[in-house]
């Protein structure tokens, strides 16, 4: 089967949708491939590299389009002026073709596309779950755009990006806030970092904090409650009104402070978020700069306007809708990766013939137009939720549990019974033939135990240890009883004996309350 | 002195001894407490001297004053690491105390009594030497394996625990016939042989403990030597000792309680000792497995790079005075914003709230040293975890080998965290004698050598 490589003819379009590397892997897969001549130039790929690992170069334009069976191309089938016709009018019927083409905003190409029998593959439709992500263009290209935006601010902001001590003066660093953090807002924080500027980011998603932090930046956290911005897919979703002004306000206060703000914002099928208002503009500090890397979608600043750089209000606007395209030839390499990964999902058995496999949730996401039928919307994808928690090891059943539950109360019952059998039987035996005078102290006694457990119960573990030299050093009160005998001993041996006592019960207490204020004294805070 | 006011002021004592426990349960409150007890103690000697006639009171004074002297002489010279020999040590001497109060309360009573009160006053007698002179051998064992002098592995001999009994079950035909006999010849050979047996059976008790155990231990002695003090009480008659008693022996065993349960092991079994013995079994299985070394430079390179780095501590950083590097460690580390924090198992080191002592010591501020429970859940979010001479407290086995011996036993979960250093000397097992397949762990490294050696390393390398 024969793959086609046209050359892009949208303005300013410089990728190219194979690469020498990637055709080489795609002739591996079985594939004839024809690129069109001049197709890899803007991305520096010269005809001769292609003719090198095998590929034929097609010098016509219109044969390219006619006898190709697949298309690869980057943006989708447009007129071209160049065949006087719709690109899409010229393919082969029962051919395939694999580009960007936002089906949800382009049904009149999906019909034509269905009208023809091409079988369309719609690479912005790809599922984003972990499987596909070797062939994810959106993200891939949305890194490079991310990066790109830090790089075009740079171009248009007048100072440096990291702070600076010279002997002509200190220099601050510029501080940077980035609007989502999808996939290129987190490739803008890393970039804008990674030049040594202070990066602050927001958004919706909470679960995003952790990356943001992780890139380097600080997330900018709105006080707002538990609402959460995430949508299906991996996508934001649209947050309540009082949400919008919350966030509009922290816009609004950071607007004043930062030199650069890069905003990402997207919420699928829907326009984009307008986040940063004329007044906000108005505010900034002259020079300033705004890349606005939704402008495409209507931009996230009311002032921006796409492909285009203007200056309002003494900031600069730049809203090129064509970052990745700016850095051609990296972007090539990325997207020409994706398709043959792509490629090499329909082609499992290698022979150059694709096969169409709806039953994959990865295919039938991306495929757009089958047998003469518009495919698309495909059924909701499986939200990506946190994983499952794992399946327990051989955790025993409720009932087991519960039998198991059963027993041991069963059994502690019968200890405390017993228990408190023989402390009744052991009570009564005091109580009936223990004099007066005994039962006056053991009141005192049990109470006094009562009260050492409830005051202690609550210890903190880090006082253990001088709690136990107190009570050490307070077991010394028997001090007190030696005392007591030392002073009416009537013979020697009994007066050394209590001499000793009260000697070494001293010593006790002493070296307790002593050892103890030492340790004591060292804990602050 | 009149009784009456003697009275009163073992009143107070005794609530300021309440007071004084209440206190050392909080760390803003502790110093307070500590004041508390003092307060009390001098309250009693005071209201003591006063109330005994002036006879002895020349004898009284020396031997308090040169008693409390040498106490405070000993207390502020020891190192804060033999701090468990020094507490062991102390319940000694009250031990030792109640054993010889008890003699002189037999041979020379101070308040005469007859029939039932006689009998029981008796008895009071015979527990109180019996505990005291359990406590003073069994205290001295201890403070002798916690100082090393004598080996710290469990004594198992065969049939200790018939032994056990058989010393019990003579001494209580002892105390029968204590009871019985008229003669006052008779009455002090039975009390001499039963001191003999109890001071042998208190030994072969704490012989038979393991030196992981030993915080249990310990705290056991303290609430022995409250007892012992309550039971002298009760032969005296005296309330502020029985007060006093009471006190120190229920705090005693709660304490010992607590620290059972942190271990996971009944208080019985660890009374009973013997642990440590039934490792030999599941430690030799298993294919040869190899831990990976690293160097300091390593460590440092990775302590530079960390955001979280969590040091858990044990017995060999107290064994190797690394705590005041540690603390010189912690400073820069936290210097340079790193977050560092201290996880402390409940029995870390031979006492407990052993390590929180030598932290302080070396002026780590305590509110980052946290316990087991405030930390176990922040290791998976942690950088690089630092064991300083800690093993049994920080391995998995308890946790994922069913039939380890210290299986069930909550640990700290340093293998969770992304990165685990272990300081050690070498690869031998901790106090349990169990084998720590921590060691083996892909995240793990050891850096051998002498943890102070080591530290002092980290610590210069942390500066450059």
């Amino acid at each position: 089967m024969k793959i086609g490589i046209p050359k892009e003819i949208f303005s300013d379009e410089r990728r190219v949708a194979a690469t020498p590397p990637s055709v080489h892997k795609l002739i591996n897969l079985g594939y004839d491939v024809t690129v069109e001549a001049g197709a890899g130039e803007a991305a520096h790929y010269r005809d001769e590299a292609y003719e090198a690992v095998g590929a034929t170069i097609a010098v016509d334009t219109r044969s390219l389009w006619s006898e190709a069976d697949f298309i690869l191309k980057v943006r989708a089938p447009m007129k071209n002026p160049a065949l006087g016709k719709h690109e899409a009018d010229v393919m082969k019927e029962g051919a395939f073709l694999v580009s960007y083409i936002w089906p949800a905003q382009n049904s009149e190409l999906l019909n034509k596309l269905a009208a023809r029998n091409i079988t369309t593959f719609a690479i912005d439709s790809l599922p984003r779950i972990s499987r596909a992500q070797k062939m994810d263009a959106l993200s891939a290209m949305a890194n490079i755009a991310g990066y790109r935006a830090v790089v075009e601010a740079a171009n248009h902001f007048g100072r440096f990006f990291t702070g600076q001590m010279t002997a002509a003066g200190k220099v601050p660093p510029a501080k940077v806030m980035v609007i989502g953090a999808g996939v290129a807002g987190l490739a803008a924080v890393g970039a804008a970092n990674s030049l040594g500027a202070i990066v602050r980011a927001f958004d919706t998603r909470l679960e995003v904090k952790e990356q943001i932090e992780s890139m380097g930046a600080e997330f900018l956290q709105l006080d707002f409650g538990e609402e959460e911005g995430s949508g299906t897919g991996g996508y934001a979703k649209q947050m309540s009104d009082e949400f919008i002004k919350a966030e509009m306000a922290l816009f609004a206060e950071q607007a004043k402070e930062v030199d650069i703000i890069i905003t990402t914002a997207l919420i699928p099928g829907k326009p984009a978020p307008k986040l940063i208002t004329a007044d906000m503009v108005k505010s900034m500090k002259p020079g300033s700069v705004i890349v606005d890397l939704a402008s495409e979608r209507g931009g996230n600043c009311e002032l921006t306007e796409p492909g285009k750089i203007v200056e309002q209000h003494d900031v600069t606007l730049i809203g090129y809708t064509d970052l990745p395209s700016r850095m051609a030839k990296v972007a090539s390499d990325l997207y020409a990766t994706n398709l043959f990964h792509l490629l090499t999902e329909l082609t499992p058995d290698k022979d150059g013939k694709p096969q169409v496999n709806m039953e994959d949730d990865v295919i039938r996401g991306l495929t757009v137009v089958l047998d003469k039928d518009v495919t698309w919307p495909p059924p909701q994808p499986q939200t990506p939720t946190s994983p499952k928690p794992a399946p327990g090891t051989e955790e025993p059943s409720a009932e087991q549990k519960a039998a198991a539950h059963k027993e041991s109360q069963r059994r502690s019952l019968i200890g405390k019974g017993a228990v408190l059998a023989v402390t009744l039987a052991a009570l009564y035996g005091v109580g009936a033939h223990a004099p007066e005078s005994f039962l006056r102290h053991f009141t005192v006694f049990v109470l006094a135990c009562f009260i050492g457990w409830q005051v202690v119960w609550n210890v903190t573990a880090s006082l253990h240890t001088p709690l136990m030299s107190v009570t050490n050093a307070i077991s010394g009160i028997i001090v007190i009883g030696a005392i007591l005998h030392l002073a009416q001993a009537d013979n020697a041996a009994v007066g050394i004996m209590a001499f000793v006592a009260v000697l070494i019960a001293s010593i006790n207490v002493g070296g307790g309350f002593r050892v103890t204020h030492r340790m004591l004294k060292m804990f602050r805070k | 002195m009149s009784t009456g006011l003697v009275s009163v002021a073992y009143v107070v004592a005794s609530v300021l001894f309440i007071l004084s426990l209440g206190g050392l349960s909080h760390q803003e409150s502790a110093r307070r407490g500590n004041l508390y007890g003092v307060a009390g103690i001098l309250i009693a000697l005071v209201a003591t001297m006063a109330s005994v006639s002036n006879s002895g009171v020349v004898a009284i004074v020396i031997a308090v004053l040169a008693g409390a002297s040498i106490g405070i002489v000993i207390a502020n010279k020891v190192e804060m690491t033999q701090m468990p020999q020094l507490v062991a040590l102390l319940h000694s001497f009250v031990g030792l105390a109640a054993v010889l109060v008890g003699f002189t309360g037999y041979l020379d009573p101070l308040i005469q009594s007859t029939g039932a009160e006689h009998a029981i006053k008796l008895v009071e007698v015979f527990v109180g030497i019996f505990i005291g002179a359990v406590t003073f051998t069994g205290s001295l064992v201890a403070c002798g394996k916690l100082d090393g002098r004598i080996d710290s592995k469990a004594l198992t001999l065969p049939g200790r625990h018939l032994m056990n009994l058989a010393a019990i079950a003579v001494s209580v035909v002892l105390g029968c016939w204590f009871l019985s006999t008229q003669s006052m010849a008779l009455g002090i050979l039975a009390l001499v042989l039963m001191t003999v047996i109890a001071s042998v059976l208190g030994m072969h008790l704490i012989m038979a403990i393991g030196g992981a155990d030993m915080p249990v231990v310990v705290s056991m002695l303290n609430s022995y030597s409250g007892w012992a003090a309550a039971s002298i009480g009760f032969m005296l008659g005296n309330d502020l000792l029985i007060v006093t008693g009471a006190l120190v022996g229920s705090s005693g065993a709660i304490l010992s309680y607590i620290m059972c349960k942190a271990m996971n092991r009944s208080f019985i079994s660890v009374i009973l000792g013997g642990f440590g013995q039934t490792s030999s079994s599941s430690a030799a299985s298993g294919p040869e497995q190899t831990a990976l070394e690293t160097s300091a430079d390593e460590v440092c390179e990775e302590l530079r790079n960390a955001d979280s780095v969590i040091i858990v501590p044990g017995y060999g950083m107290a064994v190797a005075q690394a705590q005041s590097g540690v603390s010189d460690m912690t400073k820069l580390l936290r210097e340079r914003g790193v977050n560092v924090r201290f996880g402390i198992h409940p029995v870390a080191g031979r006492l407990p709230g052993h390590m929180n002592v030598l932290l302080a010591e070396a002026h780590v501020p305590y509110d980052i040293v946290l316990e087991m429970d405030e930390i176990n859940e922040d290791f998976p979010s942690t950088d690089v975890v630092l064991v300083i001479g800690a093993n049994d407290t920080v391995n998995p086995a308890a946790a994922e080998d069913p039939g380890s011996p210290i299986a069930g036993m909550p640990v700290l979960e340093v293998w969770k965290a992304r990165q685990v250093v272990i300081l050690k000397r070498g690869m031998a097992t901790g106090y349990s004698g169990v084998e720590n397949p921590l060691f083996f762990k892909d995240n793990s490294r050891m850096l051998f050598g002498d943890a102070k050696d080591s530290i002092d390393k980290l610590v210069s390398g942390l500066r450059d």
